[in-house]
């Protein structure tokens, strides 16, 4: 028999719906919402606009002239039918990323916070692989978990109000590149010279939903040459070969 | 040359917005797009262009901008406001012209759009549009991401924009009759998708009560001040996705509408849902507007999109032609100093 994972259908206005699977940050609940934004997408039904996954819902826009809510409803309880986690088809990707002390205001802050030595704080955090949750908040900014739990911090106390484009940031289970400068309330560990979001790019963003990352440490020169090329838009950042990211614990 | 406009004052903030951007949500880039979708199609309906045609967005107080062009036809759509011409740069009077309609404008001459009343903001299109490449198929401005629009800002003192045609048409001009723009009595909105993170006492008291749209109001969302909403199980959820129209609650529990350039996801739960055929006139309410809701069913809400759909569409049955002395005579007589110095620019409105 099919399973069924439990979700329910939210309406967001009468262009939108929220499929709901849970109310957690879960990598479980990630995989569905994953894997019923592929088949949607497979599906291709007639008045779907776009949809956008979450941590653990999925959006749906949707035109109700063209595909009544209630259609729809009853589409996607068939599409959730025999919902795997598995079925995601993220790529992988390995970003250079620059953990030097100029680059990285918050670094000695987070090592002693976590009772790590810096050189223990960038390895743990350049060892694991991250599975590309969700994107949002900014243009290109994607949300990438789960940091190592010995690294895991609640935000900051007191916010900046503004940190450079660029900037690698970690805070609760999370870690993100901020594509803008923005203000931000995360632990600045580092400086990535990859341009996440501009124009040049065809989809408008590097990273995609459902994408793998691992970041490769990289020295100041390194960054800046990167940087450099990035900035004459001669920076090529193609897909890696596939990295495994573990069950979040 | 290059066909152009050139602002010689910028106004509050004016940028070029379209129809947005859709599609690309799931990548963080938010739709964008014009406030009010109806009056910008309004303008592009008077100016002969396609309705999806990108034109000026003017919020609060509008720009000054002078014909680098043969000529060029202008139309205006939206809020009220004085629109003066003038026959150069330096000309102190000049005819005063009423919003809803189309004018010819010849090389050299200068419009003036003042303050905006009666909503926050109006259309100004060109006919053939500007010559704007778009980004992720749109031309909309989205100033946070700094792309579209011109450079990826709002329009700065001394900014060329390019036009894509040198001349106007001879279509002649028309003006808009019967348009109507006023706000619903309640903006009608769908429960959710949150309401389980409000009481349903909370919820009904929402729906009663009356709010101002706040001074902190912009493109992303409308504040609105009044009677605060108490979370049932706190201000902080696991972030979802947003939709235009969202009202979320955040820590204060003032709640916030969001509008045109809302971030694509957010943690903050979401009382209720403004529905599609009401977020053109709510992207109009201006700062300091009392604004109230009523809640409707999803069925309701569809039935009225459909209603809203055929009335956006039939905007075009609404032209009306002016006559030839009502578009050309009066800035003519203008700009060939046949009548300058004799007629107060203030009192004279060509109907």
């Amino acid at each position: 028999m099919a399973v069924v994972p439990e979700y329910r259908v939210l309406p967001a206005g009468d262009t939108a719906l929220v499929v709901e699977f849970g109310d957690r940050i879960d990598r479980r609940l990630s995989g569905f919402v994953l894997a019923l934004d592929r088949r949607l997408g497979e599906a291709r039904l007639d008045g779907v606009v776009e949809t956008v996954p979450t941590f653990r819902s999925l959006m749906v826009h949707y035109d109700p002239l063209v595909l009544p809510a209630a259609v729809l409803a009853a589409r996607i309880g068939e599409l959730v039918r025999g919902l795997r986690t598995s079925e995601q088809s993220g790529r992988s990707w390995r970003l250079p990323v620059c953990y030097d002390r100029s680059l990285a205001p918050d670094l000695d802050d987070v090592a002693a916070r976590t009772g790590l030595s810096p050189a223990q704080l960038i390895e743990r955090h350049s060892a694991a692989a991250y599975h590309v949750y969700m994107l949002g908040f900014l243009p290109g900014q994607a949300y990438m978990g789960d940091v190592p739990a010995e690294l895991a911090l609640p935000r900051r106390q007191s916010p900046r109000m503004k940190i450079p484009a660029g900037s690698l940031a970690i805070a609760m289970t999370m870690t993100c590149i901020f594509p803008l400068e923005t203000p931000c309330g995360w632990h600045l560990i580092g400086r990535s010279p990859v341009p996440l979001w501009e124009r040049r790019l065809g989809p408008g963003a590097l990273l995609a939903p459902g994408d793998k990352v691992a970041f490769v440490p990289v020295s100041v020169r390194e960054y800046e040459s990167l940087l450099a090329k990035a900035a004459d838009g001669t920076l090529e950042i193609r897909p890696s070969e596939q990295i495994a990211v573990g069950a979040a614990a | 040359m290059t066909p152009a406009l050139r602002v010689l004052a910028p106004g509050l903030l004016t940028t070029l917005q379209d129809l947005g951007r859709p599609g690309h949500q799931r990548l963080g880039i938010p739709v964008g797009g014009a406030l009010d979708p109806v009056s910008l199609r309004a303008a592009n309906v008077l100016a002969g262009n396609p309705a999806d045609t990108g034109a000026l967005e003017v919020a609060y107080a509008g720009p000054t901008l002078a014909v680098e062009a043969g000529d060029v036809r202008l139309a205006f759509a939206g809020a009220d406001a004085a629109i003066e011409i003038f026959s150069d740069a330096e000309a102190a009077r000049g005819p005063r012209i009423d919003g809803m309609r189309s004018v010819r404008l010849r090389r050299g001459e200068v419009v003036r759009i003042g303050s905006l009343g009666g909503a926050a903001v109006l259309y100004v299109a060109v006919e053939g549009g500007f010559d704007v490449a778009p980004v992720l198929g749109s031309v909309s401005t989205y100033i946070r991401g700094g792309i579209g629009g011109f450079h990826g800002r709002a329009l700065a003192a001394g900014d060329l924009l390019p036009l894509a045609r040198p001349k106007a048409t001879e279509r002649g001009d028309c003006r808009l009759e019967g348009l109507d723009l006023a706000p619903p009595p309640r903006f009608r909105a769908i429960a959710g998708p949150q309401s389980d993170h409000f009481s349903e006492r909370e919820i009904a008291a929402f729906f009663a009560s009356e709010y101002t749209v706040g001074a902190g109001s912009d493109r992303m969302g409308m504040r609105l001040e009044g009677r605060p909403l108490a979370h049932a199980k706190g201000f902080d959820i696991a972030s979802d996705a947003i939709a235009a129209g969202s009202i979320q609650v955040a820590g204060t529990g003032q709640p916030i509408v969001l509008l045109a350039d809302r971030q694509t996801t957010g943690g903050y739960p979401k009382i209720a849902t403004v529905i599609s055929a009401d977020i053109p006139a709510l992207g109009r309410m201006p700062i300091g507007a009392k604004i109230a809701f009523e809640r409707v069913s999803l069925e309701a809400a569809q039935a009225l999109r459909a209603k809203f759909i055929a009335e956006v569409e039939s905007i075009a049955k609404r032209l009306v032609p002016l006559r030839p002395s009502a578009t050309e005579v009066a800035p003519r007589l203008m700009h060939d100093n046949l009548i300058s110095g004799v007629v107060d620019a203030g009192s004279w409105t060509v109907p």
